[in-house]
């Protein structure tokens, strides 16, 4: 187990990625946006050869309207809820034409993964569709304006679960979801990890089959925060424990990647304006779900 | 050659799919298209049909799965009924307002509650808002012949086209349907060339943001394909009866050089008005039948032509038009068409509205004769007429 987060352990060094901009400026992000620097150092890794389908998000917007787009990549939005049958059917029909080697990577938001979209996500899966299916896990319905979702931490504020009731139920683990359709390759990254996300990447990319990865993105105008602070508060969500970067191969190999460097969960919740009204209990009930989390995976990992 | 064949109207979807050498199926079970589905499976299982199957878990998914296979340059089909296409609603708007030339065969079947899954042509009608073009068919060769057009048409004009017919009645019903050869196949329908799609090599952005500067001309330029296709249909059609001798223009007026009072059907329940024609006719009606065979684009132009009166005076008085659906608070939903395309027609016919056979009830040459009948016996239509209800 490898725990620097800068190199994870994949052996694949910076320098073998796409130099050239698969994304260009001109976009329509927030400064700071976790998930505009995702997507960027996603396809660095993914390279040219890359179909992107992008469902409703902040992604359908960030690449401009019409006649723009900022992805040097095709680029297919489709509904909000059709990513994982959108990606089977973009991947048919290149398959058909002899395009084997071009990349399907669908990309939806939380709110299209964990919520509305597990459907169609769980049948391509179930079918191990040979496509590529990103999260970009920002914690709440962003682009209509902060709703709560099933990725949504418990007690944080939205605009759904205002401070005077905020969010009653856990965050939804949609790794275990994805991980229990025993596909090749299920992982977890921030893009506040960029070595650990684009290492991710292009094993994803080298592996045939249903691979999902997890990504944890910032949203400074959700979660409350200066976006100077975007990269500082996903890398401590990981520190924290909270957000445990791991990889999960056919279902039952699990490799924890980065140990926590045990920075505290509250000064990861405190610089954040969606968590300042929790109170201590709170604090320490997320505690008590964090050390659950990592007694479950350290299990799985010397089981595998 | 081409070989005739004893085959249920499904089985007649899936020999049309085959012979247009369709790449990508996406499908969903439901009686009573499930059929079709079933046959294209083993088509692709045998290597008949070089296609890819992908089994998905809804009709949703089954619809953003063609779609997205078409925008990726496949030729793309997929059959459904009833709460099956309901549920595809929202990917109804999404391929035909992206241009996609998808083909889908729809059976019709009854809306629930209460859960019925006989004949009634609501669910497609309450469709036809969303852009695709929608054809019904009468007979099993009618339908097989109709998959053929149905492509050559969508991709002619890069809008989606559903076939649509009868649950039932043609879905289960075996009938002798003269099957092409693929040769004969092959020279009426080309392989797609998809003028933009999905490649790396040159890279574009599909269904993008579209700002109020933009959209309102988005939708001038749909509006346009539907009346080019309204052109187009018609090479098509006549391209098909030269190649097959089989021919199917978008509306069928029987007995158009006499008849007064016309009765006006789509689907199978023209077959049932043709021996009810004849039987009028036997005691010296000048009863005719009006076939409609497509609702969008709605052949206004045609339909203006055919029974509006325009040479010598009003010769056709009244029509009959009988509709296996409802539009609760508004009527049949043909006869709401009709009534639309006829308004401002100086010499046009009274439009008598019927509600007849929903949810499968039994459709017979009486219950037609009585809708004839009070058309007949009555001036000017007051509410729609319920036939064949209980007292």
């Amino acid at each position: 187990m490898n725990t620097d987060p800068l190199v994870c352990g994949q052996g694949t060094e910076p320098q073998q990625y796409e130099q050239r901009e698969l994304m260009t400026s001109g976009h329509l992000a927030c400064p700071g946006c976790g998930a505009a620097m995702a997507m960027r150092l996603a396809l660095k890794a993914m390279g040219p050869d890359t179909v992107v389908v992008i469902p409703a998000s902040c992604w359908a917007i960030i690449p401009g309207p019409f006649p723009y787009s900022n992805l040097k990549t095709p680029l297919m939005h489709t509904a909000f809820e059709t990513t994982g049958a959108a990606i089977s059917g973009v991947r048919a029909a290149l398959d058909l034409q002899g395009k084997e080697s071009t990349q399907v990577m669908g990309w939806a938001g939380d709110g299209g993964t964990f919520d509305i979209g597990l459907q169609s996500l769980s049948a391509a899966a179930e079918r191990n569709e040979n496509v590529l299916y990103v999260c970009y896990d920002n914690e709440a319905y962003m682009n209509t304006g902060i709703q709560r979702s099933g990725a949504t931490p418990q007690y944080a504020w939205t605009t759904t679960t205002p401070t005077d009731h905020p969010k009653d139920e856990a965050k939804k683990n949609i790794d275990r979801i994805m991980a229990a359709h025993c596909i090749p390759y299920v992982a977890t990254t921030t893009s506040g990890h960029p070595h650990d996300l684009m290492a991710k990447f292009a094993k994803a990319r080298d592996i045939r089959g249903f691979r999902f990865i997890h990504v944890l993105c910032s949203c400074t105008a959700g979660w409350k925060i200066d976006s100077a602070l975007s990269v500082e508060v996903m890398r401590l969500a990981v520190d924290c424990g909270l957000f445990p970067l791991y990889e999960v191969e056919d279902g039952i190999h699990y490799t924890i990647n980065v140990q926590p460097k045990g920075a505290s969960l509250k000064d990861y919740l405190m610089r954040q304006g969606r968590f300042r009204h929790m109170s201590d209990e709170h604090v320490a009930s997320l505690q008590r779900q964090i050390e659950r989390e990592w007694t479950w995976l350290e299990k799985q990992t010397r089981d595998s | 050659m081409s070989v005739t064949e004893v085959i249920m109207g499904n089985h007649a979807a899936s020999e049309g799919v085959r012979l247009a050498r369709t790449q990508v199926i996406a499908a969903y079970p439901i009686t009573p298209q499930t059929q079709i589905v079933e046959k294209l499976s083993e088509m692709c299982a045998r290597g008949e049909l070089p296609a890819r199957f992908i089994k998905v878990e809804s009709e949703h998914s089954a619809m953003a799965c063609c779609l997205a296979a078409s925008q990726a340059g496949a030729r793309a089909f997929t059959a459904t009924s009833s709460q099956g296409l309901a549920l595809m609603h929202e990917l109804l708007f999404w391929t035909a307002y992206g241009r996609l030339p998808v083909v889908m065969a729809n059976v019709n079947r009854a809306m629930a509650p209460g859960w019925n899954i006989w004949n009634d042509q609501t669910d497609s009608l309450a469709q036809r808002d969303t852009g695709w073009i929608q054809i019904y068919c009468e007979t099993n060769q009618e339908v097989l012949d109709t998959v053929l057009m149905a492509f050559r048409l969508a991709e002619t004009v890069d809008l989606p086209v559903m076939l649509v017919y009868d649950a039932f009645i043609l879905s289960h019903t075996y009938e002798p349907v003269e099957i092409p050869d693929q040769k004969e196949a092959d020279r009426f329908l080309p392989s797609r060339k998809a003028k933009f799609k999905i490649d790396t090599s040159a890279p574009r952005a599909f269904n993008p943001l579209v700002g109020a500067e933009h959209y309102m001309e988005f939708r001038h330029i749909m509006e346009q394909a539907h009346e080019e296709a309204k052109r187009a249909y018609k090479d098509i059609a006549r391209d098909f009866s030269k190649k097959f001798h089989r021919s199917y223009d978008v509306m069928e007026l029987v007995h158009a050089d006499d008849s007064e009072i016309i009765i006006v059907t789509s689907g199978s329940i023209t077959s049932t008005a043709r021996v009810a024609i004849r039987e009028l006719r036997e005691k010296g009606e000048k009863a005719g039948l009006l076939k409609m065979r497509m609702l969008r684009p709605f052949p206004t132009e045609m339909l203006r032509e055919a029974v509006g009166n325009s040479g010598a005076g009003k010769r056709i008085t009244k029509l009959a038009v009988l509709d296996r659906d409802i539009s609760h608070g508004a009527g049949g939903i043909w006869a709401q068409e009709i009534k639309a395309a006829l308004a401002g027609v100086p010499n046009a016919p009274q439009v008598f509205p019927f509600h007849i056979g929903l949810g499968g009830r039994d459709v017979t040459t009486e219950s037609i004769i009585e809708a004839y009948d009070y058309a007949k016996q009555h001036e000017r239509p007051e509410r729609a007429v319920w036939i064949g209800l209980k007292k």
